[in-house]
């Protein structure tokens, strides 16, 4: 069995565009959520968002391949650039070798409305243009990173919900780990358009707090109302161990345990026992103690059941060990397909530079989310290992342990 | 409609669509390779011909619009 490490990261968030920028914006408790009138004038329950910018495509790459990307394979195409680079990983590197991607991504709403509105407006299949069937899959992003990057490995979309990216690492962990990759590009992509999350308001699912952005998604707190919707991508570069030292690449961190379960229940209202069957699975895959885990980033979106249950699934498997709990979706909204690889690039940042960035706006637990320790405020500490849930609609749950690398 | 209007509209629209620049879009000039179409991007000339001007270019006329002035031509007599 080899071990699979973490060799490079790059994002697109609402927190910032660049490494730096992010840890930054973690360690001071910045909010990317934003009150869009756009959104409110369109008949959105909730107009709150996640601000994140458009990325200027047109300077980066030429028509004839630009025009197969919409705006989420955009963002996974910066985040994969700067992860390369992060990585040492050129494209002479990329041409030599057999170099995998899995992504998660699960909504191509907009670029399928829009070719969609074109053929019923002209009653004519020609009026969707040339672009619309390979924007309008939920793989466009691998499709297009692979071709984009000449990559010859596997080829493969996660879409699971909520759960999408964390999934994606972890099928890539275990490709890697089994040896039938030596490298996979892994990582998660969220469209942040409005229409892909119409429906989404529609189920009433979103916090209605419009007067206070910053303050409207508050994991664990007593006061939740609903979730925020974010967008963007991450992307991790993941490889054997032995892979990584042969081509002397930058080790940052290693992943030591993945879990997963379904919740076989309720479309959208999750449980106890199946998060804590993905947290349970993954300590035991890695064979690690629970006191070994020195930081949880939770999946908490800021909704009144899912919340509760995983507070209740964490310390069901923690027991009386009270390990540091919170949710960076408290900064940047639910960032859904992408959240598991991008909480995962946040948790490693915070591994990297001493620190656990606080859960915003948690200031009063209730009975259910009171079992576990949320930090409010960040704290400077250390911690070598962390534990990462993703839990999607389907009751769909991956559970990532990360652990440091200092070489 | 007026010719001169379908040509400005057309350069504006097609300068924006298919990043060439304006000079290189005049009457003579070939439209295939002036536009880089392929296969491919030769149905994206074909819908924002059709979202700008209404008109339709069925696949058995594309042949004869070969340059820039027969497009404009087709474009003329074919407006409604």
């Amino acid at each position: 069995m080899n071990r699979v490490v973490i060799t490079g990261m790059g994002i697109w968030s609402c927190l910032g565009q660049t490494l730096d920028d992010v840890r930054d914006a973690l360690y001071q408790g910045k909010s990317g959520i934003i009150f869009s009138q756009e959104r409110k004038d369109a008949g959105f329950r909730s107009a709150l968002c996640a601000d994140v910018p458009a990325v200027e495509i047109k300077k980066l790459l030429a028509r004839n391949v630009r025009q197969f990307m919409p705006e989420e394979a955009q963002y996974a195409y910066v985040a994969t650039l700067q992860a390369l680079e992060n990585a040492k990983i050129d494209q002479d590197f990329l041409d030599a070798h057999e170099v995998g991607i899995i992504y998660g991504n699960d909504s191509v709403a907009e670029s399928t409305m829009i070719a969609l509105d074109k053929f019923r407006e002209f009653k004519d299949t020609a009026a969707c243009g040339s672009g619309a069937i390979f924007q309008s899959m939920n793989s466009t992003v691998t499709m297009n990173l692979a071709c984009l990057f000449k990559l010859r490995g596997i080829n493969l979309t996660s879409s699971a919900a909520c759960a999408s990216s964390s999934l994606a690492i972890g099928n890539a962990y275990l490709l890697i780990k089994e040896g039938l990759q030596d490298c996979v590009i892994c990582g998660g992509a969220q469209e942040a358009n409005m229409y892909c999350v119409a429906s989404f308001d529609g189920i009433q699912a979103f916090s209605t707090r419009e007067d206070e952005p910053t303050k409207a998604c508050r994991p664990f707190d007593r006061d939740r109302d609903g979730l925020v919707p974010g967008g963007g991508a991450a992307t991790l570069i993941l490889e054997s161990y032995e892979h990584a030292v042969k081509r002397g690449a930058p080790i940052i961190a290693e992943i030591v345990g993945w879990g997963f379960s379904g919740n076989g229940d309720h479309i959208s209202t999750p449980n106890v026992a199946g998060p804590a069957r993905s947290l349970e699975l993954a300590l035991k895959n890695g064979g690690i103690d629970p006191r070994m885990i020195g930081y949880v980033n939770a999946h908490a979106t800021s909704t009144h059941a899912g919340d509760g249950r995983e507070a209740m699934a964490i310390a069901q498997c923690f027991g009386d060990y009270q390990v540091p709990v919170t949710s960076t979706k408290s900064q940047t909204g639910h960032e859904m397909w992408m959240a598991g690889a991008s909480e995962c690039i946040y948790s490693v940042l915070m591994m990297k530079n001493g620190f656990i960035a606080g859960s915003l706006n948690f200031e009063n637990p209730d009975e259910e989310t009171a079992c576990v320790n949320v930090i409010p405020q960040t704290i400077e500490t250390g911690f070598d290992m962390f534990l990462s849930n993703s839990f999607g609609f389907g009751g769909t749950n991956s559970t990532l342990i990360v652990k440091d690398f200092k070489g | 409609m007026t010719r001169e209007e379908i040509i400005e509209k057309t350069i504006e629209t097609l300068t924006d669509e298919f990043d060439v620049n304006e000079e290189e879009i005049v009457e003579d000039a070939p439209i295939y390779q002036t536009l880089h179409l392929d296969s491919l991007s030769l149905v994206d000339l074909v819908a924002v011909v059709q979202y700008t001007f209404k008109v339709k270019i069925p696949a058995e006329d594309l042949p004869n619009v070969k340059t820039f002035g027969n497009l404009y031509d087709y474009i003329e007599s074919h407006m409604a």
